[in-house]
């Protein structure tokens, strides 16, 4: 191979011309990419917000292996970008070691909220009181009595959006009957939109007439299988009312987008420490506009602001399924 | 017999092929607009130009060896392994369970058991396959792609049951005991002076790789069973007149190859994450049928041709950090590119390549 090592030594004394700029932020995206039409979509929408309003510039990187998320963060935060943003839970063991190599760079994650270093931001999410809100809406639309929700992955999160729904749904009408799926249990669960359909049909042969999926690129699938059979859907993570207008009963928004534009925005000054996205602080909400004006009804809404204004006060707890491993209501 | 000499055979041809996909990518780049001189330098760059990146290009290139040897010692016996993905995704099972049990007090004494408790797993997963085909006649490719799902499944299934560590929200299990923990080539090297970077991922694993080569290539050529894998992979009807039996050959065939693609959970899952989570493989076990092609199925070849996947690998994330134009899709589509000259188009380069040499003998004759 002296050939070959001669032809690559010869390349390799050619010079890097990357320019750094010290200070931008960067983010990098989990496994799944930056265009999942999803969760790593709404964090690239709010890093691009974030550039469009101030004109400034941020680095990023998709990963495709495990071994990068320790080399992607060093590789940041050794080249002066501050702060570092990265989206999912499966950077928490990785961060949590690099973390105090970098006391200077501060560093915010997306869906982690129990790290305890003096550099970290973790925003979490409580999924399951905007699933709590849809699921309102669904049983009140509901006119079979029978509703369903298509998770993808199934994973602990996963759970907490069916728990957070069903416990909506029974909120409701406790006879009210919630049908469950999930869509696999490797990563491509979350981005077959076939099978989602599939599911989606199997549903509405049991009885269900309005379906909630929360499964990244395999929603999309079910909603229009939903929209082709005529029942309502709801969508997940951004606004997907606009997909299907008339058809789309309402989104469970996951402002992913604000924590990331919020961290960008605080820049090198960002708050460190763990802070919850709920629905008092708007961190999930439902979606209301034009697309859903006429199936989201006054009386639905009225229901489901109410139930807002309860989480909110704390009169209402909605239980979380990752802090026990179960669900009280099936 | 011989149409060329030996080393254009070796070195000249996966020359010629690897610049020719160069060139290919070369201008995949510049039809986006972009600069392929500058692409390809930073590639290269990013695969060899600090210790840390060598790190990172020897820890893919690790996977690489284990799940390239793998297809190999099946591919002798004529049979198609498309399980490595999941034969390791399993033996990662076994070497956690392995470390798990017991507070390890030095690596020393963790690492054959590790070793063992891998190899089985990986080999449990290969023989039922086996099995399947030498008794049921069940066609090795089916199954073993079936059994990478099967694996996925209940990697799920431990990860987010008996083995997931009861504090953290990702599947995964808790850490293994400090005295499980494989030494680096930093912390190996350090000892005589040389200096290497400490954040890259490569062990010693790296070594394993080169025995487990070393072994593979003993087996094949130097021993009985060798010759009978190999005997029955040229023709298994031959074969079975001389008296070796087909059963017998294809099951430690498989078992062999499992356990190989089981040793990649030693470099990943006890040498680099120090605990177990669900998707460590990332297609190194497809990535190794490549491998295999490549090396033309001999454990010198598959090293090479693993080096160079390594290099690929570690250089395509190089390339999508320093150069953002470039996207990940972009990094696929040049890493394919090479993946498909050096590869899968081997016969277009060799067939003129041979008739050069030809014409070269018959002109000094």
């Amino acid at each position: 191979m002296t050939l070959m090592q001669k032809f690559l030594g010869a390349a390799a004394t050619m010079a890097l011309t990357a320019g750094i700029a010290a200070a931008d932020p960067a983010i990098i995206f989990d496994l799944g990419g930056k265009f999942d039409k999803s969760f790593n979509e709404a964090a690239f929408a709010g890093a691009t917000r974030w550039a469009e309003e101030t004109g400034g510039s941020f680095r990023e990187i998709e990963l495709t292996s495990e071994a990068q998320r320790e080399q992607a963060l060093r590789r940041f935060a050794e080249g002066g970008f501050n702060p570092v943003v990265m989206t999912g839970f499966s950077f928490a063991s990785v961060l949590d070691a690099v973390a105090p190599d970098y006391p200077d760079t501060k560093f915010a994650v997306i869906d982690v909220n129990w790290l305890d270093q003096p550099n970290v931001r973790g925003v979490g999410f409580a999924e399951q009181e905007g699933s709590y809100l849809v699921g309102i809406a669904a049983a009140m639309a509901s006119k079979s009595g029978t509703v369903s929700f298509i998770g993808g992955m199934d994973v602990p999160l996963i759970q907490a959006f069916a728990c957070g729904y069903v416990q909506g749904v029974k909120s409701v009408n406790p006879d009210l009957v919630v049908i469950q799926n999930m869509t696999g249990t490797t990563p491509a669960a979350w981005n077959d939109p076939v099978k989602g359909g599939e599911l989606t049909k199997a549903q509405i042969g049991q009885g269900s007439d309005v379906v909630y999926a929360a499964a990244g690129g395999t929603g999309v699938g079910v909603l229009q299988t939903a929209a082709d059979e005529n029942i309502l859907s709801i969508g997940v993570d951004s606004n997907q009312n606009h997909l299907f207008p008339g058809k789309v009963l309402t989104s469970m928004m996951k402002r992913v987008d604000n924590a990331v534009y919020e961290a960008f925005t605080q820049g090198v000054d960002m708050e460190t420490g763990n802070f919850t996205m709920n629905v008092a602080n708007g961190g999930v909400d439902y979606a209301l506009d034009d697309n859903n004006a006429e199936i989201f009804t006054a009386e639905i809404k009225t229901a489901v602001d109410a139930a807002k204004a309860a989480i909110s006060d704390g009169s209402i707890s909605v239980h979380d399924y990752r802090a026990d491993n179960t669900c009280p209501v099936k | 017999m011989d149409k060329m000499p030996k080393w254009a055979d070796v070195v000249l041809i996966p020359l010629i092929s690897l610049c020719l996909a160069l060139i290919v990518s070369g201008f995949v780049v510049l039809a986006i607009g972009e600069d392929p001189i500058r692409a390809i330098s930073i590639m290269v760059n990013g695969a060899l130009s600090s210790t840390n990146k060598i790190g990172y290009t020897l820890y893919y290139a690790t996977n690489y060896m284990f799940t390239g040897l793998a297809v190999a010692v099946a591919f002798h016996a004529r049979m198609f392994n498309i399980g490595g993905e999941g034969q390791a995704a399993i033996s990662g099972v076994g070497v956690a369970v392995v470390l798990l049990a017991f507070d390890w007090p030095h690596w020393t004494i963790a690492l054959p058991f590790a070793i063992l408790g891998g190899g089985l797993f990986g080999a449990i997963w290969a023989a039922i396959p086996a099995y399947l085909q030498a008794r049921r006649d069940s066609h090795i490719v089916i199954t073993t792609i079936m059994f990478n799902y099967i694996a996925a499944a209940m990697m799920g299934f431990l990860l987010n049951g008996i083995l997931k560590n009861p504090n953290s929200q990702v599947a995964e299990s808790v850490n293994f005991p400090a005295g499980a923990h494989l030494p680096t080539i930093h912390e190996m090297l350090a000892p005589l002076g040389i200096g290497f970077s400490k954040s890259a991922p490569a062990n010693v694993s790296f070594l394993l790789a080169l025995f487990c080569a070393w072994l593979v290539w003993f087996l094949l050529w130097r021993t009985r069973l060798g010759y009978a894998i190999r005997a029955f992979g040229h023709s298994p009807h031959a074969a079975s007149y001389a008296g070796i039996s087909a059963f017998k050959i294809t099951m430690i065939a498989m078992i062999i190859s499992g356990a190989l693609a089981g040793m990649l959970s030693i470099n990943v899952v006890m040498g680099e994450q120090e605990r177990l989570i669900q998707f460590f493989v990332e297609g190194a076990g497809f990535v190794g049928i490549a491998v295999a092609l490549m090396g033309r199925n001999h454990p010198i070849g598959i090293i090479l041709a693993a080096l160079l996947f390594g290099m690929l690998a570690q250089g395509g994330f190089e390339l999508q950090f320093e150069y953002p134009e470039i996207s990940k899709e972009m990094v696929l589509v040049i890493q394919g590119t090479i993946i498909l000259f050096t590869g899968a188009l081997d016969y277009m380069v060799r067939k003129p390549v041979e008739k050069i040499f030809a014409r070269l003998r018959e002109g000094q004759s």
